[in-house]
């Protein structure tokens, strides 16, 4: 990440000191111009592989469900489906682009429909998995960034074994334990904000124990540094210095460790749903997965990237913001 | 840290050995149902109980240990030859090359990694296969990316310009001095990524897209149990005890490997 953001500095240097643009609106434009080509790069591979499936098009597009002539013309005409394959390619760009991902015909309604109804639910349990992500390791990072020993190695052991935890077997255990045997929290999917407390600490639990240790790491790495006398010099509380001076420093790593933890959120909330029978894309991917309902999968994987590439993009201006070394690369 | 290297090890060949010889552990049929005695807990008869279908959930965990580790022991080694083969394609064809595979590899990076997996499954359809190819088709970027990085870090080392010297074509040069010296990283690599993708493995075995039943499978075996939750809680500890012990055995020997080689180049 850090490479991607020197770029633009290193240029604006070899071009000469006049023209120092290494603003935020220069970085976004880079990093989005370069999403924007890798999500066209994403878009033609899977025309690709509707091109390479066994069956016409518009039998892969149907999934084998029964349809009337008329629909099945249709289907030919939307996609131009007789036209030659470079026509075929510009028309499913067009689609895409369009934000037209056409019908489900095993789910008998649109795609954009299905995904509407079901995506809230699921970006719900995401963004609080991220929040308790961020709060949780912060918290522990600083708790466990001891000068004793064996208190840092507790932490990272512990945090070892969060991390093998199949994130699906953990949801059953907290569904054993605080639904079934304590009747803290409702079983079966519910909507309601206790319904998301189990879902949300299966999925958290890993992504924080990573999170806990690359802050940690980050945390002593800065507590070496020379301003940590000086700030202690005069006087400030251990946990004012930490919070105050040197959580910055770690929150660099974890910040791009940020991007790649939501990539994988997005796939983990699919399985924690349907541990947790939730509503969400979740049972509708793999439902549309059974049954080779290719608009709908195509569509959720276009989407997904198309989320994780723009949170990448965040990512990176959070990064030139925490770090002014990033800014000043090039002056 | 090294101190829970041996342990590691060992638990590791214990796993490979189960994984390859289960008879040699149980001599109960894994498929074998009793009706008679349905979620049975614990005991001397069926040591960790049985399943609800009367089936021994000791022998399960045993037979399922080769399905259970190979789709991601699969994975891995699909993506580990995959990957070095365009690492190195990438790193000696030539600019052109280099250029598309590297963007290749960013577009496969750009769909979360469980997400592109679910499309694999959806064209192959599911089973262990496909749920392997799957996974290395989402972890072959980054064997290709250190394949890479090695082939053009050794190009410039001097036995590498002897051997140009001495007359050896580059096909030689590529196999006979430089890919033996960048496996290190890539083996390394291979043992980091193995402990996620049998996770991974075992999560699409869970929501089904695995292999089919009635194979013993840890992930599918966990799937069975979810029904069962509020009267039996054996058939959910169980198979996920043994995947976790599988995924901290490989995590601390892949750590000690990757902290070894580390050193070594410091």
């Amino acid at each position: 990440m850090a490479g991607v953001l020197k770029a633009p500095a290193a240029e604006a240097v070899a071009a000469g000191p006049p023209r120092r643009r290494t603003g935020p609106a220069r970085l976004v434009l880079v990093r989005v111009a370069a999403s924007a080509a890798v999500l066209w790069g994403a878009v033609t591979a899977t025309f690709c592989l509707l091109q390479v499936m066994p069956g016409g098009t518009a039998d892969v597009l149907l999934a084998r469900s029964a349809v009337t002539p008329e629909v099945r013309d249709r289907i030919i005409a939307e996609y131009r489906l007789d036209d030659p394959l470079a026509a075929q390619y510009l028309a499913y760009l067009g689609r895409i682009a369009r934000g037209e991902f056409g019908d489900s015909y095993v789910l008998r309604r649109p795609v954009w429909d299905a995904i509407g109804s079901q995506l809230p639910h699921t970006l719900l349990l995401v963004l609080a998995t991220l929040l308790v992500t961020l709060v949780a390791s912060v918290l522990l990072a600083v708790v466990s960034a001891h000068r004793r020993r064996w208190v840092r190695s507790s932490f990272s052991a512990a945090e070892s074994l969060v991390v093998a935890l199949p994130p699906f077997w953990l949801g059953l255990l907290l569904l054993t334990v605080f639904s079934f045997n304590l009747h803290w929290f409702p079983a079966i999917g519910s909507s309601s904000l206790s319904g998301l407390v189990l879902p949300t600490a299966a999925l958290a639990a890993g992504p924080v124990a990573v999170m806990t240790g690359v802050l940690r790491d980050g945390l002593l790495r800065a507590l070496e540094e020379p301003f940590v006398v000086t700030a202690r010099s005069r006087g400030i509380g251990e946990l004012a210095l930490r919070l105050r001076h040197v959580l910055r420093h770690a929150l660099l790593p974890a910040t791009t460790l940020l991007g790649w933890i939501a990539g994988s959120l997005i796939g983990g909330a699919v399985i924690i749903e349907i541990v947790f029978s939730r509503q969400g894309i979740g049972r509708m991917v793999l439902f549309a997965v059974e049954n080779k309902d290719m608009p709908v999968v195509i569509a959720i994987v276009l989407l997904t990237a198309a989320v994780f590439v723009l949170v990448n993009i965040a990512v990176d201006i959070l990064v030139w913001m925490i770090d002014p070394r990033t800014r000043e690369a090039g002056s | 840290m090294a101190k829970s290297f041996w342990p590691g090890a060992v638990v590791l060949t214990l796993l490979a050995v189960l994984a390859l010889f289960p008879s040699l552990f149980t001599g109960t049929d894994p498929d074998a149902a009793d009706l008679n005695a349905t979620l049975q807990p614990p005991s001397g008869a069926h040591w960790l109980g049985t399943d609800q279908n009367g089936r021994d959930l000791y022998a399960r965990i045993v037979h399922g240990a080769g399905p259970s580790l190979l789709i991601g022991a699969g994975a891995v080694g699909l993506a580990l030859v995959a990957g070095v083969l365009v690492g190195v394609a990438a790193a000696q064809l030539g600019r052109t090359v280099d250029q598309v595979l590297s963007r290749s590899l960013d577009v496969i990076l750009s769909v979360p990694g469980l997400l592109l997996v679910f499309l694999v499954v959806a064209v192959l359809g599911p089973g262990g296969g496909p749920a392997s190819v799957g996974l290395a088709v989402v972890s072959l970027p980054g064997f290709a990316r250190v394949a890479r990085a090695e082939v053009i870090r050794l190009r410039g080392a001097h036995y590498v310009e002897a051997a140009h010297g001495f007359g050896w074509s580059r096909a030689q040069v590529v196999l006979r001095h430089i890919l033996p010296n960048a496996l290190g990283p890539v083996m390394v690599l291979a043992t980091v990524t193995l402990g996620a993708m049998i996770v991974a493995g075992s999560s699409l075995s869970f929501v089904g897209l695995g292999p089919q039943p009635p194979t013993a499978e840890w992930g599918a075996m966990l799937a069975d149990s979810q029904e069962f939750l509020a009267v039996a809680w054996w058939p959910a500890a169980f198979p996920g005890a043994a995947i976790t012990v599988a995924v901290l055995a490989v995590t601390v020997v892949g750590g000690h490997l990757q902290r070894r080689i580390e050193r070594g180049r410091t």
